[in-house]
């Protein structure tokens, strides 16, 4: 199987993936193995901006058809964004996730936090066990 | 056989390579492997409520009882009453109670003649229904045949009908297609019934094992599309039709699972099983009843979700997202005081919902 996450994107184990913007932001979603698994996403509760989240804490929640899944902080920081479209399109998750689906930007407590997550072959490595 | 289905190796249907060549995602449902989807539920929901759609119900197990006191057995097993059914061909749907009232299973129940009637109870409640009809069935004259020899398939949608009337000969098409709502036909080795779990008009078809692929693929040249389980959840749901053990079990009386229309009180003398239980019941009112809910708000209800109303709590027993109506539904069990609108606890939040009578949506329609 090749692989199919972007290499210039940062990972989580719980399915997150993570863009650096190159401003001390990043932008965060779920990765296409993410959506898959979660079936046709119906309602997406989103974080609030300026809302102070530490590393791994429980930020929103992404309903599909079949069930309930919580969404994490990847890293500590301030959302600085949050992808509106969602509301009225939350299938934008399945159809497109590392790009329109996207779901909410932070502005990070230490950029150099990132290397503490995976790369796309390590998160690749993690979804194969 | 005393173990429990979900620890043996999942079983398989005859439709089972047809589900991984459609890319059918396969889960183990109550002992069998069975495709939950094909890719997107809720385009599958779309198929049958807009169009046409097949299921694989194989795990569902058809039951035929023959002999002298089929009849009489069966108005003693049975909360409906079989003696309703007067033309052959004609199905009832019932619920199957314990002494105390408690639903054992609830099941559709054919009228083939009057030596021969034929039963589909659920796979989930296989063992405990068998054990339970065999106890029951020892005072009287009658053989049970399990018929494991058949695979089912249910048809359905709008377009079903002429869809699968379409895989017929023409003499065999007649008499299917003339088949009035809730009356079945058999056709050579196959049973032919116009029933179904999703709201929609349709099939359901009794099928030898051996020819059910062949059925399977007929169908889909004639543009009928795999469904999987999880489309059956949510059709069923937004038809207001019943899951068991999620929305009643042995705990539960019909009373309180809006299932009192199922129950013939008539003939007063009629001495079926939970018949004292629920006159009881009946007399002393029931505390909680089996409601509609529609979220007003944002979110999506689900199963064991808390439900706050003047009179009590009360839980959600069904709830999902409605891809027919763009909205959560579920079904609950309140108080019966309680009318118009609750509140139902999502994660800590109290969000409002619409208290109506199901179904949410019949042919194709919504209700609400």
């Amino acid at each position: 199987m090749s692989n199919e996450n972007p290499s210039d994107l940062k990972y989580t184990k719980t399915h997150e993936w993570v863009r650096d913007n190159g401003d001390g932001t990043v932008t965060i979603g779920i990765t296409e193995h993410a959506q898959e698994l979660l079936g046709d996403v119906v309602f997406v509760e989103l974080p609030e901006v300026e809302t102070t989240l530490t590393e791994e804490e429980n930020c929103g929640v992404i309903e599909s058809v079949k069930a309930a899944s919580d969404m994490y902080a990847p890293l500590a920081g301030e959302v600085t964004e949050v992808n509106e479209e969602l509301d009225g399109e939350p299938e934008l998750i399945n159809s497109a996730p590392f790009g329109e689906g996207w779901i909410f930007s932070m502005k990070l407590n230490d950029i150099a936090d990132l290397d503490n997550l995976l790369s796309a072959d390590e998160y690749e490595a993690e979804c194969q066990e | 056989m005393s173990e429990s289905s979900q620890n043996q190796t999942p079983k398989r249907t005859p439709l089972y390579e047809k589900h991984l060549k459609a890319d059918g995602k396969m889960v183990n449902f109550a002992g069998w492997d069975m495709p939950i989807n094909y890719g997107s539920q809720v385009k599958e929901h779309k198929q049958v409520r807009e169009d046409a759609g097949m299921f694989d119900v194989s795990h569902m197990v058809v039951l035929d009882f023959k002999g002298n006191d089929v009849k009489k057995f069966l108005q003693h097993l049975l909360a409906n009453d079989v003696a309703k059914l007067k033309d052959p061909g004609k199905a009832l749907y019932s619920a199957m109670l314990n002494e105390n009232g408690g639903v054992i299973d609830d099941l559709i129940v054919y009228y083939l003649a009057d030596d021969f009637y034929r039963m589909v109870v659920n796979a989930a409640t296989r063992e405990n229904d068998l054990k339970w009809i065999e106890k029951v069935a020892a005072d009287f004259d009658l053989t049970l045949t399990e018929r494991d020899d058949l695979a089912m398939i249910a048809v359905q949608g709008p377009n079903a009908r002429d869809k699968a009337n379409a895989t017929l000969s023409e003499s065999d098409q007649k008499l299917v297609s003339g088949l009035k709502p809730f009356f079945g036909v058999q056709i050579g080795d196959s049973f032919y019934a116009r029933t179904g779990y999703t709201g929609e008009d349709g099939y359901e078809i009794m099928v030898p094992n051996e020819t059910a692929a062949e059925l399977w693929d007929k169908l889909l040249e004639n543009g009928v599309e795999p469904i999987g389980l999880g489309a059956r959840d949510t059709l069923r749901l937004e038809a207001g039709m019943n899951l068991y053990g999620t929305d009643m079990d042995e705990s539960i009386s019909p009373l309180a699972a809006a299932m009192g229309w199922t129950i013939a009180w008539e003939p007063e003398d009629r001495d079926f099983i939970g018949r004292a239980a629920l006159q009881k019941e009946k007399q002393n009112g029931s505390k909680e009843k089996l409601v509609g809910l529609v979220l007003e708000d944002k979110g999506v209800l689900r199963g064991h979700q808390k439900v706050v109303t003047e009179f009590g709590e009360g839980e959600i027993t069904s709830g999902s997202f409605s891809p027919s109506l763009g909205k959560a539904i579920a079904f609950a069990r309140i108080p019966t005081e309680a009318k118009e609108s609750c509140q139902v606890d999502i994660r800590g939040k109290l969000l409002t919902c619409r208290i109506i009578k199901p179904p949410f949506v019949r042919n194709g329609k919504s209700l609400i």
